[in-house]
């Protein structure tokens, strides 16, 4: 037995900290980074008395997230009580959606790997439900007490669950990360990983390959970040088949992911799983969303992601994985829009080429966001205009854009002027250039005649080099056939 | 001064009679001279309210207030009162003062009284007797040696008792109209969404309902309109436009020896059954003989359900209960063990020694219906009842403007006579649990006295948001007998 016997079948479920200013449930700001209990009012912190009123913003995106998945917006959804002691849980109980929840359904289309071996994958949704956060334990620094900081309890969350149909820890994370992207996208949340905005539980079974039975499942929790999402269902699925392997059972638990240890401990067995007693809340009444409602949130939103990527490809037939790497971000979808909007459809496959390209290099080893590029993308256009009329090289298009990257030009026109980028199309200046290389190079053409391609290209080689570059490459191979007679 | 109505004590304040704080300080001494018989009062709060006082007086004398300006009254400590202790007759809050006034509280101190107090209540309001208050229990004014009824029996037996003209109750399964009927005052429990519940401390949210208890019914409308109406804070209120719960009460009737004329009262077959007090029973029907002898006419009507309502009541009220006191653990304010090992014991004990007996039992109960495999066979059948008996009421308001009825089989029964016994107890619910499952407005009014010249009320039903012909007829039937006018030799 190996790895290529089992299959792994993996379930998420994304807790996204919604946008809203304030709380699910109560007046409080939910910005991150207040002193402790700075920011948890009197219903936050369950006092004798207060009640629950619900935040129509936090609905609103819940609705913005159901249409962008195209998934069914609940006319009517409950919340309920979900009940539970612990000291960062104020109130006793957690309110949140049960049996009927916001969203219901729903599929999120994803780029699996890159290249040859890229797939794509339709992702179907569960479900998605509002509930609210828990505040935090802090068991530091309390000589042997704990601390409870409220300030995250009723921050409004976006609980949005899977169908058990990723099959490998790529396809998780490639869900993972357009799950990322399109809420950013439609602007429901911040997205911030470091600060708790978007948190993975990975469900994580394996089955020998041809059975239909799911395996038992453990659920790892709180995943932060992708590469932690990856790492830790690598561990599980390890240990999983090893387990099973070595004859043992899998016991159904929730476990927490080591990033240290590189390995998963298990945190509860199912024997000591909690008995919430789930009631509806009857503080709060039935959520009902209007079709009118719905219809006023559909026309706000944004182009999606997927419609652009369809966009991308069919107008300007770029790769499946272009179109997605390009609609990684709403932002970089926008400069790519815009860069083309100026240069023209013409240049659309280049364009892409030089955004996901050069661009994102630079964006990225300078830690800079698309927003704040120092290229903007009507100065991309200027210079992808000038790749196109063939007034420069490919390789002086490079020099363009460090010095527009690095201010020393205000436009593509401005750098290639100043530093003389131009390609030389004139014939009467190539000629003397080409004949030059030929009478230095007799060996070369010797080879060339006896049939060696390599030869002509260390020939072109010269006379670029010679040309210092402003020769356009095209119009050295063409005069260079004639004057060889290949022609 | 301890007889006039709330318009009278109004109109003694603008006439320069008596000073807002001669008034206030009358009452504070009635209860320094009498509230230690009867323990209605927790919380007696004399410096704050001979201060309110004194500015109400200052605010009259400075030009327009409302009619509530300078009238003293109090609140079940049930209400959070900013500043003011608010126990929940509970050791759990012995320490606890809240930080922000509830809805009502806050609405009534805009209108101007003067709060003397808190009134003493069952834990949590859970009971029917106040023997469930950490507090001790309150004395029935009318006899020394009986309950007041519960939960909200320390502000039934002070208003019995004159110590303050109007106080505020809840109203869970009967905690208003009980405890009004054996201390012979009159209470009201308004429509379920009339008065807002934030910061009236919830025993069950689907049910609990705050609400006045006056001298009469007159009083008792005036009160609402200082506190009744929608609240923003509490999702379950009622939008709707402001209601005056006195607009019946002026109007003159074409004939004034038929006030009730055009009035039908639907009297429920189930209510008069075996279990009703013999002295119960007759004061009943000669109350409603009386107002038939002022116009309105008896229609027989069934309610079917009833029994219904007990089992269903005591399925739904404990599970809401069982998570609402979940945030009383000890870790934020409220009681906490002097002692424990960890977490857990931490909560187990804080919670079993700052909880009594019928609130532990209520939790328990509650715990276990809500609980994996419990939940279909108890708390799903319970809401199925409930919309059964709301049915039941649709069907027999349908034929007649209100309901008639006892609010408890018995009159006040001796203290300790079913302490041992909670199903007993239980089972004295029976006239008032289903019109909280319906969440229909009701009310009760003095309307005779039975063996040992204890009083009997008369339950009033009225249909959703329809208080004030409720109150109309009360007032009329209030207007034309002086059984709301009696008061205990004390």
């Amino acid at each position: 037995m190996s790895r290529a016997d089992w299959e792994v079948v993996i379930g998420l479920e994304t807790h996204v900290q919604l946008s809203t200013q304030s709380k699910i449930f109560s007046g409080s700001s939910t910005a991150f980074g207040a002193e402790p209990n700075r920011q948890a009012a009197a219903i936050d912190i369950a006092l004798p008395g207060v009640l629950p009123v619900l935040n129509k913003g936090a609905v609103e995106r819940a609705i913005r997230f159901g249409l962008a998945i195209g998934a069914k917006v609940a006319p009517r959804s409950i919340f309920a009580r979900k009940n539970y002691f612990y000291p960062d849980l104020p109130k006793g109980y957690q309110i949140s959606q049960y049996e009927l929840p916001v969203v219901e359904g729903g599929t999120i289309t994803v780029q699996v790997g890159e290249g040859d071996n890229a797939y794509e994958k339709v992702i179907e949704l569960t479900r998605a439900h509002l509930e609210e956060d828990a505040g935090k334990s802090l068991h530091e620094d309390f000589h042997g007490m704990s601390g409870i900081d409220l300030n995250r309890a009723g921050t409004p969350l976006l609980e949005i669950v899977t169908e058990p149909v990723m099959r490998s820890s790529d396809e998780a994370v490639a869900y993972a990360r357009a799950l990322h992207a399109l809420v950013r996208w439609i602007d429901i949340s911040d997205g911030n990983m470091q600060e708790g905005s978007f948190r993975c539980d990975a469900n994580v079974s394996v089955r020998k390959k041809g059975t239909e039975k799911l395996g038992t499942r453990r659920e790892v929790k709180n995943l932060n970040s992708f590469r932690f999402l990856k790492e830790a269902i690598e561990a599980e699925i390890a240990y999983q088949i090893e387990t099973l392997e070595d004859g043992g059972t899998i016991q159904q638990a929730t476990v927490l992911f080591d990033p240290d240890a590189g390995e998963t401990r298990a945190m509860r067995s199912k024997e000591d799983a909690h008995d919430y007693r789930y009631f509806p809340d009857p503080d709060l009444l039935p959520l009902v969303i209007s079709d009118d409602w719905i219809a006023r949130v559909k026309g706000e939103m944004p182009e999606l992601p997927t419609a652009l990527q369809a966009r991308f490809r069919d107008a300007y037939q770029l790769s499946a994985y272009d179109a997605a790497t390009l609609t990684a971000s709403r932002e970089m979808a926008q400069y790519y829009v815009d860069t083309v909007a100026a240069v023209g459809a013409a240049s659309a496959k280049p364009a892409a080429n030089w955004v996901m390209g050069e661009l994102a290099a630079r964006l990225n080893k300078e830690g800079r966001d698309i927003t704040d590029a120092p290229v903007k993308p009507a100065q991309l256009a200027g210079m992808l205009a000038r790749i196109a009329d063939a007034t420069i090289s490919n390789s002086a298009a490079k020099k363009v854009f460090d010095a527009l990257w690095n201010g020393e030009a205000a436009s593509a026109d401005e750098a290639i002027e100043k530093q003389g980028l131009k390609q030389v199309t004139d014939l009467s200046a190539i000629e003397p250039i080409i004949d030059e290389v030929l009478a230095a190079n007799p060996k070369s053409v010797e080879e060339f005649r006896a049939g060696k391609e390599k030869a002509f290209n260390a020939l072109v080689g010269q006379v670029m080099k010679a040309s210092r570059g402003k020769a356009s490459p095209a119009q050295v191979n063409e005069l260079l056939k004639q004057k060889l007679g290949a022609a | 001064m301890l007889e006039l109505s709330l318009n009278q004590l109004a109109a003694g304040l603008s006439a320069k009679q008596f000073s807002c704080v001669e008034l206030t300080q009358t009452f504070l001494d009635r209860i320094a001279a009498l509230n230690p018989a009867l323990n209605a009062f927790i919380t007696v709060d004399r410096d704050g309210a001979l201060v309110q006082a004194a500015a109400a007086d200052a605010a009259r004398a400075a030009g327009a207030v409302g009619p509530l300006a300078g009238i003293p009254i109090a609140h079940k400590d049930i209400f959070c009162t900013e500043g003011v202790l608010t126990t929940c007759g509970s050791k759990m809050l012995e320490n606890f003062v809240s930080p922000y006034d509830a809805t009502v509280v806050a609405r009534l101190k805009a209108a101007g009284t003067v709060m003397l107090g808190k009134t003493n209540c069952d834990e949590f309001a859970m009971g029917s007797t106040n023997e469930n208050s950490a507090y001790g229990v309150v004395k029935n004014p009318w006899d020394l040696s009986r309950v007041p009824g519960g939960s909200s029996g320390g502000s039934a037996a002070a208003v019995a008792a004159r110590l303050a003209p109007a106080i505020t109750g809840t109203d869970t399964g009967g905690s208003i109209r009980q405890p009004a009927s054996l201390c012979g005052v009159t209470g009201l429990k308004p429509t379920y969404g009339a008065v807002s519940r934030w910061g009236m401390v919830a025993y069950a949210s689907s049910l609990d309902q705050g609400g006045p208890f006056a001298k009469s019914a007159e009083d008792c409308a005036l009160l609402l309109n200082a506190f009744a109406g929608f609240d923003e804070k509490d999702s379950t209120s009622a939008e709707r436009e402001t209601e005056d719960y006195t607009r019946l009460l002026a109007k003159v009737p074409a004939d004034p020896a038929k006030p009730l004329a055009g009035v039908r009262l639907g009297v429920p077959k189930e209510y008069f059954g075996d279990g009703l007090a013999a002295d119960v029973r007759a004061a009943i029907e000669t109350a409603i003989v009386e107002m038939e002898k002022l116009g309105a006419v008896r229609v027989e009507v069934s309610l079917p359900q009833t029994e219904l309502a007990i089992p269903a009541y005591y399925v739904i009220a404990p599970a809401e209960a069982s998570s609402n006191l979940s945030r009383f653990d000890g870790v934020r304010y409220g009681h906490r063990a002097a002692q424990y090992k960890d977490l857990m014991e931490m909560y187990c004990k804080s919670r079993a020694q700052g909880f009594g007996r019928e609130v532990q039992r209520r939790i328990m109960v509650g715990t276990y219906v809500l609980s994996h495999g419990y939940y279909d066979a108890y708390y799903l059948q319970a809401l199925k009842l409930r919309r059964l008996i709301a049915q039941d009421f649709s069907a027999a308001l349908a034929k007649c403007d209100v309901l008639l009825g006892p609010a408890s089989p018995t009159t006040a029964w001796p203290i300790g006579q079913m302490a041992d016994d909670p199903v007993q107890m239980y089972l004295a619910d029976i006239y008032t649990v289903a019109i909280n499952l319906a969440g229909l407005p009701a009310m009760s009014i003095p309307c005779g006295f039975g063996a040992g010249g204890l009083p009997v009320g008369l339950q009033m039903i009225g249909n959703y948001f329809d208080e004030a012909r409720m109150l109309e007829i009360a007032h009329r039937f209030q207007q034309a007998t002086d059984f709301h006018a009696k008061v205990p030799a004390l």
